[in-house]
């Protein structure tokens, strides 16, 4: 199963490739390269030119990833990456995506780190391709290496001399190890960086050729479904499968191990109606309690966690002098839904003589997951094997991981059978682990003769963003119902994310920020940028606030409190784009920045809003944002990337909120949990600042933040209400 | 609780032996393989599954399969590309736009914007937002949808 990797075990014994570089007249290259310093994380893991990427004949090479195509347009980089250090074109480059076995560990495709690691660690063993490949034709051509040229599927020297790559390598590849920067390509000579090369697979999916998981048909495959309870933590009183199967034709087996229960048909439509048939008749306990007896703001400040202080210093001890301004407030983000367009999907086989197990999935990462399904079923990892297939969108940790398990579980039920687990609406809606709901509390101190903040307090209370498998099995659904359950441990995690961006990019004489670690009533993970979302939210509204109270200009009072030059160009960018906007009465336009995670990318936004006095309706005509993420790969799939998170945001910031009642989640389907629809999404325009010599920085969750803020600021400008609990729904603006 | 039924899905006529209850989609994809409409929500609210009923978009994962036969014209997005390769003017435009992310409701919106021009050859943006109403789409690529339609319009 796992492939053959003697055949691409050639050129070993020549070992590094990094001394040859030094007579290269590297340094020269270099000075005009798109980035120096140390090789990404990705590569110094797995150093091997061809884990990253094969030479294929006649001039064409393959790309291999370990993250997956979530809709963020990583094949398309990756593949102008490599092209550009091997001089092809880029349908020349064909893009593997995460397979265990097959691509680079890579872990999980989150945190916005496709370009920052993948991407970074492929150019660098294509530019170290492209040198071994010049190195190999010196002797052949009786040339210096200074003299070759790479050429699609040929070296040739000056003279016009060639050899061809397949000659070169006669069907073998490279397995040089890439220790240290290779010489990358000057900037100046790019033909694919920089540009808005077409994501080919956009035409694909309109010719609705296969693409998804969904799509994936097998002889021979069965259709499965899960019954899940209305609770969490119900456990299964009785259900009767022999009356199930009388009453439903196709169905093949019910499986039921403690309280997971899957039910396997013949044909969709016969699952679909067994499922149906469950949810009637099936019974369970009522499960675990919701506290419903407070709002969920108090709940979460009375629970019992643990402190970290994130960051200190300046003195809090003395009182404010007189002129000092004070403020302080308390803001609120509810638990919010992945809310993916497709709910999960999954298939499995189970193989009955080698005991191999097959997984196709949407996973964020394969290589987690496979040491999960393993501990989960027993197996040994080197037997099961996962690959990675684009499902719908998922914005982070939904159930992809958690119906893959589903479908391991059934697959092992009929051996020799593709089993395809297509989670239902209401198991997404219901189970998906959401984004975790935050409380927030903030004080300042502003001296209001030079409009400068001096004292800064960032208080917080969130459980966990990240609660994903890892390699181990408890974190799966299923195995918290099986008979013999795996629970998740009781942990304060403070690295899942709680405090990102809760520690402000300005600077403050005195700065004290504190996260409480608790555990909420509902199962979160990893939703698009963590707990920065909630974060940015408070922080840049009650700077807005702050702004508001000592009579200030937004721009300027953010602009007066950064040191960063490249923070001030996007707020600067983004005030030009909005210069000639004159909100009319009743509208408003707010402002609002961040530096995602302090360390990639910078975002600024402006939302013009219009709300309606009589009905407390928000109407959102227009959202702008600038963006700095450094070295742009694509600058089209940067807008595209970045436009998706404003409208996005804003729906998350206007319309959503998962509730739930003592017996469970109550908002299960689209229309009690409305997401943003065509007439309400914003026209959207994204200014893209290029900074083709600083490294790429993460961009894909850098709008979340600053969207939410940009909107309540710009409805407190449109009606004088500062709405600090979200969502900003219209009975909040009335009275 | 198994018949015949022929249906008239993209020009072609297959008579199929199924129970006539089963959801349009489902015939679509698994009987005939076809993977344009996609499984959603089941519940008619997000648009994933759109299929054209005689140039109408309509949501096909309730619709009963014995309600299309009788030589309704079911067209699937597999049915909008020309015999030769050639995309529709729709579809060309959602490409030239890059109007998708995920692609999962691209679908849809691609259904629903040739269901609108054959009605309004030359429609507004409000009238772009209306007939795009019933498709939900999580990466939110709305506004780049709507000027896909706008340019799908312009011709």
């Amino acid at each position: 199963m796992l492939p053959d990797t003697s055949r691409r075990d050639f050129l070993k014994t020549t070992g590094c490739l990094t001394i040859g570089f030094v007579l290269l007249g590297a340094g020269e290259l270099l000075a005009d390269a798109p980035q120096k310093g140390e090789l990404p994380g990705s590569l110094q893991d797995n150093p091997r030119i061809n884990a990253w990427l094969e030479i294929l004949p006649n001039g064409r090479a393959r790309v291999l990833t370990g993250k997956i195509e979530i809709g963020q347009g990583i094949r398309t980089a990756v593949a102008q990456v490599a092209a550009e250090e091997l001089n092809l074109p880029v349908e020349a480059v064909e893009v593997t995506i995460a397979e265990t076995g097959r691509t680079p560990d890579e872990r999980y495709t989150a945190g916005s780190a496709s370009i920052e690691q993948s991407a970074m660690a492929i150019r660098h063993a294509a530019a170290a391709a492209r040198q071994k490949l010049l190195a190999l034709a010196a002797p052949v051509l009786g040339q210096k290496v200074s003299q070759l040229r790479l050429e699609p599927g040929a070296v040739v020297a000056p003279n016009g001399r060639r050899v061809s790559v397949d000659q070169l390598l006669g069907g073998r590849q490279l397995t040089d190890e890439v220790r240290q920067p290779a010489p990358l390509k000057p900037k100046s000579q790019y033909q694919h960086v920089g540009r808005s090369v077409p994501r080919q697979d956009i035409e694909h999916m309109v010719r609705a050729e296969p693409y998804y998981v969904q799509d994936l048909r097998f002889p021979g495959m069965v259709h499965a479904r899960v019954l899940r309870p209305h609770s969490y933590e119900a456990t299964l009183l009785q259900f009767d499968t022999k009356a199930l199967q009388q009453a439903i034709p196709g169905v093949l087996k019910t499986v039921i191990d403690g309280s997971f229960v899957g039910i396997l048909a013949e044909q969709e439509y016969q699952a679909l109606r067994a499922q149906d048939y469950g949810r009637l008749h099936a019974q369970w306990s009522a499960g675990r309690a919701l506290p419903v007896d407070k709002p969920l703001p108090e709940l979460l400040r009375s629970l019992p966690g643990t402190v970290k202080d994130v960051a200190r210093k300046g003195d809090f001890l003395k009182a404010p002098a007189a002129g000092v301004l004070t403020h302080q407030a308390s803001y609120f983000k509810p638990y919010l839904m992945h809310g993916s367009i497709g709910p999960s999907c999954a298939v499995a086989l189970f193989e009955p003589g080698t005991q191999a197990l097959h997984v196709w999935t949407h996973s964020q990462g394969v290589y987690p997951l496979r040491e999960s399904l393993a501990k989960l079923l027993n197996l040994h990892s080197d037997n099961v094997h996962v690959k990675g297939v684009p499902g719908s969108g998922c914005y982070g940790h939904n159930g992809a991981d958690d119906v893959a398990a589903d479908a391991a579980l059934l697959a092992r039920a009929v051996p020799g059978r593709h089993v395809r687990l297509q989670w239902s609406r209401d198991d997404e809606h219901a189970w998906e682990p959401y984004g975790s709901a935050m409380l927030f509390d903030l004080q300042a101190r502003v001296e209001a003769k030079t409009g400068r903040i001096t004292h800064w307090q960032h208080e917080l209370w969130s459980d966990t963003h990240s609660t994903r498998p890892a390699g181990s099995p408890e974190k799966l659904l299923a195995a918290q119902y099986m008979a013999q359950p795996q629970l998740p441990k009781t942990e304060d995690d403070f690295s899942g994310g709680i405090h990102r961006n809760a520690e402000p990019y300005y600077q403050f004489p005195a700065l004290q920020v504190r996260a409480h670690a608790v555990q909420g009533p509902l199962r979160v993970s990893a939703l698009r940028g963590l707990g920065a979302f909630g974060n940015i939210f408070a922080l840049e509204s009650f700077m807005e606030e702050l702004a508001v109270q000592a009579r200030q200009d937004p721009y300027e009072f953010r602009l007066r409190h950064l040191t960063d030059e490249r923070a001030k160009a996007v707020i600067r960018r983004v005030r030009e784009m909005v210069k000639g906007e004159k909100p009319a009465a009743n509208e408003g336009l707010g402002l609002a920045f961040a530096r995602y995670k302090n360390t990639a990318a910078y975002c600024a936004v402006v939302a013009k809003v219009s709300v309606d006095p009589g009905t407390g309706f928000v109407r959102v005509p227009r959202i702008w944002a600038a963006i700095d993420a450094g070295e742009v790969i694509n600058p089209d799939g940067l807008k595209n990337q970045t436009e998706g998170g404003l409208t996005q945001a804003a729906s998350w910031t206007l319309n959503e909120e998962v509730l739930f009642n003592a017996q469970g989640i109550t908002t299960r389907q689209w229309e009690q949990y409305p997401i943003f629809r065509f007439d309400e999404a914003p026209l959207v325009e994204v200014a893209v600042l290029d900074r083709p010599t600083e490294p790429p920085l993460g961009a894909g969750e850098a709008a979340q933040g600053p969207t939410a803020a940009a909107l309540a600021n710009a409805v407190f400008h449109a009606c004088g209400k500062r709405v600090r609990h979200l969502p900003i729904r219209p009975e909040k603006l009335l009275g | 609780m198994e018949a015949d039924l022929t249906l008239l899905v993209n020009g072609q006529q297959h008579t199929l032996r199924l129970d006539p209850e089963t959801p349009l989609l489902y015939v679509l994809r698994n009987n005939l393989g076809l993977n344009g409409p996609k499984f959603g929500c089941g519940l008619q609210q997000c648009g994933a599954c759109m299929v054209l009923l005689n140039d109408i978009a309509w949501p096909s994962c309730q619709l009963p399969v014995r309600q299309t036969t009788g030589g309704v014209a079911i067209t699937t997005l597999e049915g909008l590309t020309r015999p030769d390769g050639t995309l529709h003017p729709v579809q060309a435009a959602f490409v030239q736009e890059q109007a998708a992310q995920c692609g999962f409701c691209l679908n849809g919106m691609v259904m629903s914007a040739v269901s609108l021009l054959k009605q309004y050859p030359q429609p507004s943006e409000e009238a772009i937002r209306n007939g795009l109403f019933r498709v939900l789409c999580r990466c939110s690529v709305h506004t780049r949808a709507i000027r896909a339609v706008q340019r799908a319009a312009a011709g």
